[in-house]
């Protein structure tokens, strides 16, 4: 049998009894505690594995960063903000501007279309059916679809019959065939890969979206019809304004999935060529192509500085939901 | 049927026609959007059947109209002869235990942020909160470097490494997921079971564990569906180690490079896809659960 199999299967197994073991022997232990001490000591006995962990993969790693981020490539010698001037005046400016487009039109596009089809479906009968389509492509890889959407996109020069859908619309109805992803006037390769994006994501706005759609009472919108408030009215006074926390939720979901936009540029643009580059490209690049540590890790905290008011956001509806719990 | 009801149905029916027409935009609207969602898979899927030179030479839709030349040549040549077969087995290899533990470890946390009491609680939960959303990137150069030398080996490229990485990229949001919902469980339960001398350890196994399998099986199915379908973690600790590449790798390398060996790219990107896919299908409620909470997550 193949030696990784049975590495795999010795994991599943013994690391789960690991844990439970651990759990058993310091309950053995405390038993040997008094009991006010028993009390105190248990819950960080139970916290130790994820924060040990935590520390080690999360905290640590990031404050390193940081630190790396001052350095020379490997790390040997302080160089202040060089690595950072270095990437504004080189790479950096055009992959932020690529990633500030991405998260733009990521974000207004899963959300129109998501609302748009969250509040349209409502009326129809087949909704759980289209939202299921639309959530479908949450459970792809974007590896795969990047694959998809390269057959979408497929180019064959003019005269040739083209073996793209997109392609192929446009010939037939009389225009030029258009490369996609290498043609980078008007950034029609960023938009190319951002649609890619949208399709993706929107059925996660939809159904998020839909939710809280349902969850507005009918009686409130019909007061409204009655009133003798068109459809367009009841929309843009009453749902658009009770939506917009959960819109607001959706937005920082996009923020962050747009910053963090790495596998399709990978994939289908080759890691970021034809002026398509975004800073997660740019980060693994310096790191992994280039073996430049102190860059690649003022990319990363470039990317974390981006990310922190998102994340503000998070700790503020978090607390927010406990208080009114 | 009585007079009445004929009455009613006889005057129902034009009104519900005209209502379908009045309807008519909205239909044609979701018609279109359903159209543009489906078609990119669809076409996928016929290619997939296809030989090389027929998906070269004309486009997957000439098939709709002449339907000829479809095999499944591709996706035995895919699991058989390319090495995809156990590139396949790869990603299996990693999402199961990278799945298991972090799911494991975050349970017993959770139930400790959830039901027991100590100072910092709150401030502890809220750092947790926080580190959700930090980006992968900033732990890459450090944990690889880590790895170069872990308690005296070198790990990068290996599973262990892998392992290791997703169990604790997953474990914040994980741990959060199962925190909310064991603390929303009744707390008479808990104090009564405190009351008839169950010790915590008891109380875990036999009360919150159980009560908690949606949660549990919410945070299984997104922690299994985004280890699966992850690349960049895999990039950064597989990296160029072929024999450990999961299936995303490998077809990553093939989509950008369109080099030997493409014209299998949508059969293996099919296989590829249908785990996740069935995944999806057979447990949609708790599948939209997961990724709608942990949809976030570095």
């Amino acid at each position: 049998m193949d030696s990784r199999i049975i590495t795999a299967l010795e994991v599943v197994l013994v690391v789960p009894a690991v844990l439970v073991g651990y759990i058993w022997a310091t309950e053995r232990l405390l038993g040997l505690a008094q009991g006010k001490w028993r009390e105190r000591i248990r819950p960080w006995l139970w916290l130790t594995p994820a924060l040990v962990l935590l520390t080690a993969f999360l905290i640590v790693p990031t404050l390193q960063t940081v630190w790396y981020s001052f350095h020379n490539k490997d790390g040997t010698q302080w160089r202040g903000l060089d690595n950072y001037s270095w990437f504004l005046n080189g790479p950096g400016l055009a992959s932020l501007i690529n990633n500030i487009i991405w998260v733009v039109f990521l974000t207004l596009g899963t959300i129109v279309v998501g609302l748009a089809v969250a509040v349209l479906a409502d009326r129809v009968r087949y909704e759980s059916f289209a939202k299921s389509i639309l959530f479908m492509p949450m459970a792809i890889s974007g590896v795969c679809a990047a694959l998809i959407w390269k057959f979408m996109y497929w180019y064959q020069v003019p005269g040739v019959p083209q073996t793209g859908v997109v392609n192929e619309v446009l010939t037939k109805t009389g225009q030029a065939p258009i490369p996609f992803l290498i043609d980078s006037d008007f950034k029609i390769d960023t938009f190319a890969l951002i649609f890619i994006m949208i399709w993706m994501w929107t059925g996660f706005g939809t159904v998020i979206l839909s939710a809280s759609l349902k969850s507005i009472s009918p009686e409130l919108l019909e007061a409204a019809r009655v009133d003798g408030a068109s459809e367009w009215q009841v929309f843009r006074k009453i749902t658009f304004p009770l939506l917009s926390p959960t819109i607001a939720v959706v937005s920082t979901t996009m923020i962050i999935t747009g910053l963090k936009a790495f596998d399709l540029v990978y994939t289908l643009t080759a890691n970021g060529s034809y002026d398509t580059q975004v800073i997660a490209n740019e980060m693994y690049n310096q790191y992994f192509n280039f073996g430049q540590y102190g860059r690649g890790a003022a990319i990363a905290v470039v990317l974390l500085i981006a990310i922190i008011p998102v994340m503000l956001f998070n700790i503020r509806r978090f607390q927010f939901q406990e208080g009114i719990r | 049927m009585t007079a009445a009801t004929i009455a009613r149905t006889a005057e129902a029916r034009p009104s519900a026609f005209r209502r379908l027409l009045r309807r008519m935009p909205v239909h044609l609207t979701l018609g279109a959007v359903l159209v543009i969602w489906l078609i990119p898979t669809i076409g996928v899927l016929i290619n997939s059947f296809r030989s090389a030179d027929a998906i070269t030479s004309s486009g997957w839709w000439t098939v709709l109209t002449s339907p000829s030349g479809l095999s499944l040549d591709n996706y035995s040549q895919v699991l058989g002869q390319e090495d995809l077969g156990s590139k396949f087995l790869n990603s299996l290899y990693i999402t199961i235990p990278a799945t298991l533990i972090p799911t494991m470890l975050a349970a017993f946390t959770a139930y400790a942020f959830a039901w027991m009491k100590f100072p910092g609680r709150t401030w502890l939960f809220l750092a947790l909160v926080a580190l959700i959303v930090i980006p992968l990137q900033t732990t890459f150069i450090p944990i690889g470097r880590m790895f170069n030398n872990f308690f005296g080996a070198n790990i990068n490229g290996t599973f262990l490494a892998i392992w290791l990485a997703h169990t604790a990229y997953g474990l914040p949001f994980a741990i959060y997921l199962l925190r909310n919902f064991m603390g929303s469980l009744p707390r008479e339960v808990f104090e009564a079971a405190a009351i008839d001398g169950a010790s915590p350890v008891t109380a875990f196994f036999r009360l919150a564990l159980p009560m908690s399998i949606p949660a549990i099986a919410s945070l299984v199915i997104f922690q299994f569906v985004f280890v699966w379908n992850d690349l960049l973690v895999a990039l950064i600790f597989i990296g160029p180690n072929t024999d450990n590449q999961p299936l995303t790798q490998a077809l990553a390398s093939l989509v950008s490079s369109f080099g030997s060996g493409w014209q299998y790219l949508a059969a293996a990107g099919f296989i590829a896809m249908i785990v996740p896919l069935v995944v999806f299908l057979s447990l949609q409620r708790f599948f939209v659960r997961g990724i709608s909470a942990g949809s976030v997550k570095g």
